[in-house]
């Protein structure tokens, strides 16, 4: 049976806006997501995926509902430190979330707010650092590297902590390509490698193929979930929504309505070659 | 080009200056500070002296580049100079036009020229060899037993910290705001200190707004990150006492034990 890392049971997020008007960012959401998983949050700016995402560590807390992290109820306050280590977050500009002068202090920093060791931090530092590939630049001054270093640093950061889950809230978004490449592979590689659960917010198709599982939101609520072959097959629907696909299977989907005959899951270069 | 900024002047380095503990860096600096008050002959400054150009060339750092660190001060040597040098009344050695040139004052003038000189280059010293992190981390050790009476040592350690690392991120980031400014037409360069002090504003609210944001964002970040205060927090890097610490502190006390005798003896 799989075991559940984070499981949201009707779960309403409201909050004012300028004109007293009370908004709900989040309706209703049923979810579970399990350990070991890779799940994509996709949707338009202000469709709530950030909301969801902070509500999975505690930064926000449910209106309605409950959010449970490995079974803890987040709204118990004894409990808030324990679900932000076991459900760490990287955020969206890696400049506002590096908090040293040195790229080793940084990742440092959480475990160090945990109380640990000193020699079990050293430990923990040079690991997290090997693991987002980034020991030799230890120390380093983090504004002298490049976007997407920053966000691995960032990354390693929350692993130093030692989380079983990584929320990540669009750690792409302000970054070149070969910087979300990078990041992109980091991901990846620590979800296979380390059996990190993975929860991925993001605005780029290609790299929501990736996931195990991806989940579509809209107006605060999920409105399209399923295994990313599923989900971009469907790609009329998803076009309607505003949302786009992945280059690879827009070209098989355009090829196919040209009366080629090929299967309508082509996600990856490699799959339409060899259809081809 | 505006990123280069150094900032607390350090001179990166591997001497034994540089790796000395920064408490005892910073105590030495304070115990040196108030030998130079208590001297009151010419005798005592030799050994100063000596002490200075003991450390200068054991941290291996040029003199040039402490001379440097002298010149913006300049003036304020130059002032205290001038009016010890006239305003002291004694002797008259020679006049120029009103004032008058006393062996007093001359002495005088000199004795606070030469002690303003060895204030500024000995706790440059320390800025100069001790890298920021070592000293906010030295600050917060050292204020540490003050904890009990209401300073708050770690929120102060921590504020530096911050201040630090952000520096360079809004220097980079007042610099695209300038030139996209610049691009719509603001001129930062002509006119005079009034008019150039008023087209700062388009550049300092979005800064400062920036700022805000980052504030805000960092916050979260942190809060992510498990941090509570520096209640039950632990360091990565602890900070030790060697046998050259006790040397240099030896070194130091000695020379303040000279002071002393050559004051009150």
């Amino acid at each position: 049976m799989k075991e559940i890392m984070v499981k949201m049971d009707n779960v309403t997020y409201e909050y004012t806006n300028n004109e007293e008007e009370r908004i709900a960012a989040v309706k209703n959401i049923n979810l579970e997501i399990y350990k070991g998983e890779f799940v994509v949050i996709l949707g338009h700016n202000g469709s709530g995926k950030s909301t969801l995402a902070k509500l999975m560590n505690a930064l926000l807390l449910p209106f309605k509902g409950k959010v449970y992290v490995n079974g803890i109820d987040t709204t118990d306050m004894n409990k808030i430190w324990d679900i932000r280590q076991t459900a760490g977050m990287v955020f969206q500009n890696p400049d506002n979330q590096i908090v040293a002068t040195i790229v080793e202090e940084d990742v440092a920093f959480g475990p160090e707010n945990q109380g640990i060791e000193p020699k079990e931090i050293r430990k923990r530092v040079d690991e997290a650092l090997a693991a987002v590939e980034m020991l030799e630049y230890k120390e380093y001054a983090p504004h002298l590297l490049s976007g997407g270093q920053k966000q691995r640093i960032a990354i390693a950061g929350v692993l130093a902590m030692k989380p079983e889950c990584i929320i990540l809230d669009e750690p792409t978004a302000m970054l070149d390509p070969s910087g979300r490449k990078e990041v992109m592979n980091t991901i990846k590689r620590l979800n296979e490698k380390e059996r990190k659960t993975i929860i991925h917010i993001t605005h780029y198709m290609d790299e929501a193929v990736l996931a195990d599982r991806i989940i579509i939101m809209e107006a605060g609520q999920i409105i399209m979930e399923g295994a990313p072959k599923e989900i971009f097959s469907q790609v009329e629907k998803l076009k309607k929504m505003g949302l786009d696909v992945p280059q690879v299977t827009e070209l098989a989907y355009k090829l196919r309505k040209e009366g080629i005959d090929i299967p309508n899951d082509i996600l990856t270069v490699e799959e339409l070659v060899s259809v081809l | 080009m505006i990123k280069d900024i150094t900032i607390g002047q350090y001179y990166p380095g591997n001497t034994v200056i540089h790796k000395l503990d920064p408490r005892i860096k910073i105590i030495i600096t304070f115990l040196f500070i108030i030998a130079l008050f208590f001297i009151d002959k010419f005798l005592p400054y030799l050994f100063v002296l000596g002490f200075i150009i003991m450390v200068i060339s054991m941290s291996k750092i040029p003199v040039k580049y402490i001379l440097k660190g002298l010149k913006p001060l300049l003036p304020i040597i130059i002032i205290t100079f001038l009016l010890n040098l006239f305003m002291t009344r004694g002797q008259v050695v020679f006049e120029i036009g009103p004032l008058d040139v006393t062996i007093e004052g001359l002495n005088k003038a000199s004795f606070m020229a030469f002690r303003l000189i060895f204030l500024i280059v000995g706790t440059s010293l320390l800025t100069l060899t001790t890298s920021p992190i070592s000293l906010t981390d030295g600050i917060e050790k050292l204020l540490n037993p003050f904890k009990k009476i209401g300073v708050p040592a770690h929120e102060l350690a921590m504020m530096m910290t911050i201040a630090l690392r952000f520096i360079p991120t809004l220097l980079e980031e007042a610099e695209k705001i300038m030139k996209a400014q610049m691009a719509r037409g603001a001129d930062f360069e002509s006119g005079n200190v009034l008019n150039r002090a008023k087209s700062l504003v388009p550049l300092l609210v979005p800064l400062f707004i920036s700022a805000f944001r980052r504030a805000d964002e960092l916050a979260m970040a942190m809060e992510a990150r498990c941090y509570r205060g520096g209640e039950n927090r632990t360091r990565m890097k602890q900070l030790i006492l060697n046998t050259r610490d006790f040397i240099a502190m030896s070194i130091m006390l000695i020379l303040f034990v000279i002071i002393l005798l050559y004051r009150y003896l």
